[in-house]
């Protein structure tokens, strides 16, 4: 993440996107503009839930609405390698409620 | 634009915001833009054991639209230099 504000810094790396209706997306970031609509190749949601493990639901090339993104995060495939999905237990995120 | 230029005085600065879906993140204060975006390196969860949805996430980039309040650290305002921006902002530049 070095220069600037945008999302320029993150093209081709792969990101997880919390939208406001608290999902979570998993991609490589292919394209974004000004209002933050972004192109995600080979996506996937992680589905959290306080029953089970994180499900992974292959979702491929997708678009998402700026109006509808809250956060925009630089995955470290490392830590992300290390964890452990299948025993992560949580409530799914809250809606964002403007 | 006074906010704008006042976040771009924070830079470097370690903040925590919370966001709209009550989610709070702190980190260093890496840039803001016109909207208000905010990037943040360094991040974590305030609240990790409850959302551990971005436990893999050290770099991230918040859209201003859904930041409720931003933190800041407790020598990061200078009211004396505010108070006199916003009476300029006020009176139309």
């Amino acid at each position: 993440m070095s220069d600037g504000p945008g999302l320029e810094s993150l093209v081709d790396q792969t990101i997880s996107v919390i939208t406001n209706d608290g999902r979570n997306i998993v991609g490589i970031l292919k394209g974004f503009d000004q209002a933050t609509n972004i192109i995600l190749d080979e996506s996937h949601e992680r589905v959290y839930s306080t029953k089970e493990g994180v499900q992974q639901l292959v979702l491929g090339l997708y678009i998402i609405r700026g109006d509808n993104i809250s956060v925009v995060g630089e995955l470290d495939e490392e830590l992300d390698a290390n964890l452990d999905l299948s025993k992560l237990r949580a409530h799914p995120l809250k809606p964002v409620i403007h | 634009m006074l906010f704008f230029s006042y976040f771009k005085e924070l830079v470097g600065k370690e903040v925590t915001v919370e966001l709209k879906n009550d989610l709070a993140i702190r980190g260093i204060l890496h840039s803001v833009d016109q909207y208000l975006n905010i990037k943040l390196e360094n991040t974590r969860v305030v609240d990790q054991d409850k959302y551990p949805h971005m436990l893999s996430v050290r770099n991230c980039f918040i859209r201003g639209s859904v930041v409720r309040y931003v933190q800041l650290p407790p020598d990061g305002v200078d009211i004396d230099i505010l108070h006199d921006a916003t009476r300029r902002e006020a009176r139309g530049g």
